[in-house]
């Protein structure tokens, strides 16, 4: 497996970071590369080896329902660049 | 069975075809996966922990009462539970979620396939019935909320509902109705209720729909789907549908493509206009959380969400008809929503235990007073069954009243406005008002006396044949007594008198 150009400024585009077409030619051998090394792995035979959903052999413990956080507003909004009337204000957003 | 429903195009008649994702707030006291309450109405950005935020380094840890209210929720809806479940990640980027991706579940849904029956008809509850598939429920958490109309540039964000549980409930594409829609989120609704997992408040946004609709000519392959997002009451539900449905025949008959896209219902216009562009196609990049391990489920886990549901809506208006002899209709009524079959049940043993006789002897009684007099009354008065003025004890009160003659049913009725009126004990009232039911032979006979003198020319044309005017003379009598004599009474002693 490979990506193109275009491909890798789809994904960026998806991750929502800026990039010129000269960043993403630079960055398409690099992403290649770790693509490929990766790729080994498909040297293996995997057949009759059940996909794994996690490294530890365990599963998930559960909470109990009760309310134990939150009444924190000013640490919430401690690293918001703009915050107003308790609220995140960010460009606005509408469909 | 195939629902008769067909949208007129130029080409001839299409066929709607719609499945319905319905988003339930799962009822909890904290978060999916934080401490943070839940609670509605609080102070902007007040209910939310760091783990909500998505501060670096935070750790989702799950809240086991929301699992276990998706598998009561699944069991509800003969659905099959999957005692092996996982914790997906689906990515995208909006402002109101600060973690860049919805933990949810894409490849092992908590709950698999299910159904549901549901009645077309509420005046005949078995006639018209219509099993809807259930595809899966998931586990979810919800976004935050924004708000655009605060600040001319700026967009404001609450993250309170942020992190909340949501279970995403997705039916088979097997409506093909606005009714059908309708009749299965009503039913979908109650079930919820019944079994206490989301509280159904649509105007909250507890529950809301997204609605999947596609046409097709009958017979024919299905066609492009399109998905309208977040509608939040069954009314717009299948206003979205009617109106989806015409726009795509329109836009088919005119040569036209249907293209697979997410639309957003606008219930000013009453239309629906597409959200996102082509371009931007989703793309989720699901993959399993790796901040959670699996989810496996005991199979006590499981046993205990079983033994914990109530008796459903189904099988309680099967036992209304059954066991309590009420009609189909009267049943669906009382069972619709969990709140009136609990005061039903209250009104109907409590009636039992004053009046000395099984339910099954007090229940028909019962059951018309509770939908016509109390629905009525509390209709004028603009209030559910909740905050109504007269308590199920007190309405048995008065049902006794009747049943053992000290009231008519005309004086029960005024009884019964007072009663709405001031909150008061039919007893006090009666005493009070001295509305009591009067079975003084003596008095009636004067009474009849007075009337039949008066009225020697009916006398004489009923005795002659027209037995018709008997009711007529019974209502004189009525009336003469104001209403309180005991018309069997009256009808014994007018029989007798009229010869």
């Amino acid at each position: 497996m490979s990506v193109d150009t275009q491909t890798v400024l789809r994904i960026a585009s998806l991750a929502r970071i800026a990039m010129s077409e000269e960043e993403a030619e630079r960055l398409k051998p690099e992403l290649n590369n770790i693509l490929g090394w990766v790729e080994q792995l498909g040297e293996v035979d995997t057949s009759g080896v059940e996909p794994l959903a996690a490294v530890i052999a365990n599963h998930t413990r559960m909470r109990d329902d009760v309310v134990t956080d939150g009444d924190k507003r000013e640490d919430i909004l401690a690293n918001a660049p703009v915050a107003e009337h308790g609220f995140f204000a960010v460009p606005k957003v509408i469909e | 069975m195939v629902s008769n429903y067909r949208i007129q195009g130029a080409t001839g008649e299409w066929e709607v075809v719609i499945g319905l994702e319905v988003h339930a707030q799962i009822t909890s006291h904290s978060k999916l996966f934080s401490g943070a309450s839940t609670e509605f109405g609080q102070e902007p950005n007040c209910n939310v922990s760091l783990v909500d935020a998505a501060m670096p380094g935070m750790l989702p840890v799950v809240n086991g009462e929301c699992l276990r209210q998706a598998v009561r929720t699944g069991l509800a809806l003969n659905a099959q539970i999957n005692r092996w479940s996982r914790f997906d990640r689906k990515n995208y980027f909006y402002a109101d979620l600060p973690q860049g991706y919805q933990i949810s579940q894409l490849f092992h849904p908590i709950v698999g396939e299910g159904e549901i029956e549901v009645s077309l008809d509420e005046k005949d509850p078995e006639g018209t019935v219509k099993t809807i598939g259930i595809e899966r429920i998931h586990v979810e958490q919800d976004a935050g909320k924004l708000m655009h109309d605060q600040h001319p540039t700026m967009s404001y964000v609450d993250l309170n509902r942020c992190g909340v549980a949501l279970m995403e409930i997705v039916s088979r594409p097997d409506m093909g109705s606005p009714l059908e829609a309708g009749a299965y989120v009503r039913k979908l609704r109650s079930i919820l209720r019944y079994v206490g997992s989301c509280d159904g408040n649509m105007e909250q946004g507890s529950m809301r729909a997204d609605v999947n609709v596609s046409v097709r000519k009958p017979g024919e392959e299905l066609g492009t789907r399109t998905e309208t997002k977040n509608v939040n009451s069954i009314r717009f539900i299948q206003q979205v549908v009617e109106t989806e449905a015409r726009r795509q025949v329109d836009l088919i008959e005119d040569g036209g493509t249907v293209v697979q896209e997410t639309r957003l219902f606008d219930p000013d216009k009453g239309e629906t206009r597409s959200m996102r562009s082509k371009e931007d196609a989703h793309d989720y990049r699901y993959f399993p959380d790796p901040d959670l391990l699996p989810i496996e489920l005991s199979e006590e886990f499981v046993a205990e969400a079983r033994a914990s549901l109530p008796e459903l809506p189904d099988a309680k208006r099967h036992r209304y008809e059954n066991a309590l002899g009420l009609s189909a209709y009267n049943a669906a009524v009382l069972t619709a929503e969990a709140e009136t079959a609990r005061w039903f049940e209250k009104l109907a043993a409590e009636s039992a235990k004053k009046q000395g006789k099984p339910e099954s002897d007090v229940a028909k009684a019962a059951a018309n007073w509770l939908i016509s007099d109390l629905f009525g009354g509390l209709n004028k008065l603009g209030v559910d069954l909740d905050s109504s003025p007269v308590s199920a004890a007190q309405g048995a009160e008065l049902l006794a009243l009747v049943a053992d003659g000290t009231l008519s049913g005309p004086l029960a009725k005024q009884v019964f406005e007072i009663m709405l009126e001031t909150g008061d004990d039919p007893e006090k009232i009666v005493e009070e008002k001295g509305l009591k039911q009067t079975s003084d032979t003596g008095a009636i006979e004067a009474v009849i006396a007075d009337i039949l003198a008066a009225n020697s020319d009916k006398v004489e044309e009923y005795r002659g044949g027209k037995d018709k005017l008997f009711g007529f003379f019974v209502g004189q009598t009525m009336k003469a007594m104001q209403g309180k004599a005991n018309p069997k009474v009256v009808n014994e002693l007018l029989r007798k008198a009229l010869g």
